[in-house]
């Protein structure tokens, strides 16, 4: 039986990619069965898909105490290469095909808009919540605004600020909770809130701002939509780590002196 | 030949990250500014300039399909490599600071669409 298994580990560690294929596509018919009998359709295949996804990630990030979810798991590693940025962006790149321009110029400026309110809002949201916490120092405060944008605007904001190691921790955590509540709210919060035409997400990806959150949030409630805002929200991270070290910097540096 | 359109897309997706980085340059900051967007962008123009000209064939059409399609999957894979537990070991400050970002997003959503759809009607005479 040893003797078997050390056989099987061989291959799987040598076919990481491929292993992530049929780990992923054993998920997904999981979760479409799910959504077909036990919601009836009412809750998105790719919806229960994903939460099974974090809940993988958290189960693999307990064993491993590491930052890559399940991937860590020598056997799921190749999740690590199929759920990366390269092939991530790859797909995104994909959606792209068949969009309508007229959708997204009708939308564009608005979109834009988006990114600005929403990444000023971010910091003043990240600021004040850390003040509330007892942080009274600019650094930590636009550090953990930064955050509250996006999980890389608040280290790259961090950095360039010399902030301390544990306040640039925080802004990260702040910011994945933003993403995975972004990838778990969003298909039950879409009809209410509107978000259910291109322009809607093309200004929903440029307030969201998270790649990974918008991109799954909306496979999970129209995969239509996904394009419009993946568009906008491939801007905004360049966006806070770009007016974050700066402009926000200074006006929460004048305001809290 | 489906690899025409991988080549096609990985095109777009270069030469959209090499602009992304260097307007991030330009900028002062080593971050990639909407460098998958601009490949987007190149993407739909391109393919629609090829496709007017008859170079758009079937196959070359399924490789961007394929990846089309494979983008849920990739989006599943994503979710469970994220780093779940920092999220929810990162105390309170993370958690209000995050959820309340995403609900005022949430908020501003009809707003801003709405802005949208007036921004498209100034051409149209006012009675």
């Amino acid at each position: 039986m040893d003797f078997f298994t050390s056989i099987v580990m061989k291959v799987v560690a040598k076919n990481g990619l491929v292993t992530a294929f049929v780990v992923i596509g054993v998920m997904t018919w999981m979760s479409y069965s799910i959504s077909k009998y036990a919601t009836k359709g009412r809750i998105h295949g790719s919806a229960i898909a994903i939460v099974l996804g974090l809940i993988l990630a958290y189960i693999g990030g307990e064993v491993t105490g590491k930052k890559a979810g399940i991937s860590d798991i020598t056997f799921f590693s190749g999740i690590g290469l199929m759920g990366g940025g390269m092939l991530r962006d790859f797909c995104i790149i994909a959606t792209a095909y068949g969009i309508k321009l007229e959708e997204l110029k009708k939308a564009g400026l608005a979109g834009v808009l988006a990114i600005v309110v929403s990444t000023f809002l971010s910091f003043v949201i990240g600021a004040v919540v850390a003040w509330g916490f007892g942080y009274r120092d600019a650094v930590s405060l636009t550090t953990i605004g930064g955050g509250v944008a996006t999980f890389i605007v608040g280290p790259v904001t961090g950095a360039a600020l010399g902030a301390s190691s544990e306040v640039i921790a925080l802004s990260i955590a702040a910011g994945v909770v933003k993403s995975i509540a972004v990838m778990i709210l969003t298909p039950l919060l879409a009809k209410p809130f509107g978000l259910t035409s291109p322009a809607a997400a093309t200004v929903y990806g440029g307030l969201m701002g998270t790649t990974s959150g918008t991109a799954a949030g909306l496979a999970a409630t129209d995969p239509k939509l996904v394009p419009y805002g993946a568009m906008t929200a491939t801007f905004y991270t360049g966006f806070g780590c770009l007016v974050g070290p700066s402009i926000c910097f200074f006006v929460i540096k004048a305001i809290v002196g | 030949m489906v690899i025409y359109g991988l080549l096609i897309m990985g095109l777009c997706a270069i030469v959209g990250n090499v602009l992304g980085y260097m307007l991030g340059g330009m900028l002062g900051i080593t971050a990639n500014v909407g460098g998958v967007g601009f490949a987007m962008l190149f993407l739909v123009l391109l393919t629609r300039e090829l496709s007017k000209r008859g170079y758009m064939s079937k196959p070359s059409e399924s490789g961007i399909l394929f990846w089309n399609a494979m983008y849920i999957p990739v989006v599943i894979a994503m979710a469970a490599r994220q780093n779940v537990v920092a999220a929810l070991t990162g105390g309170w400050i993370a958690f209000i600071g995050g959820l309340a970002a995403v609900f005022a997003g949430f908020l501003l959503i009809r707003p801003l669409t709405a802005l949208a759809d007036t921004t498209e009607s100034p051409e149209e005479p006012s009675a």
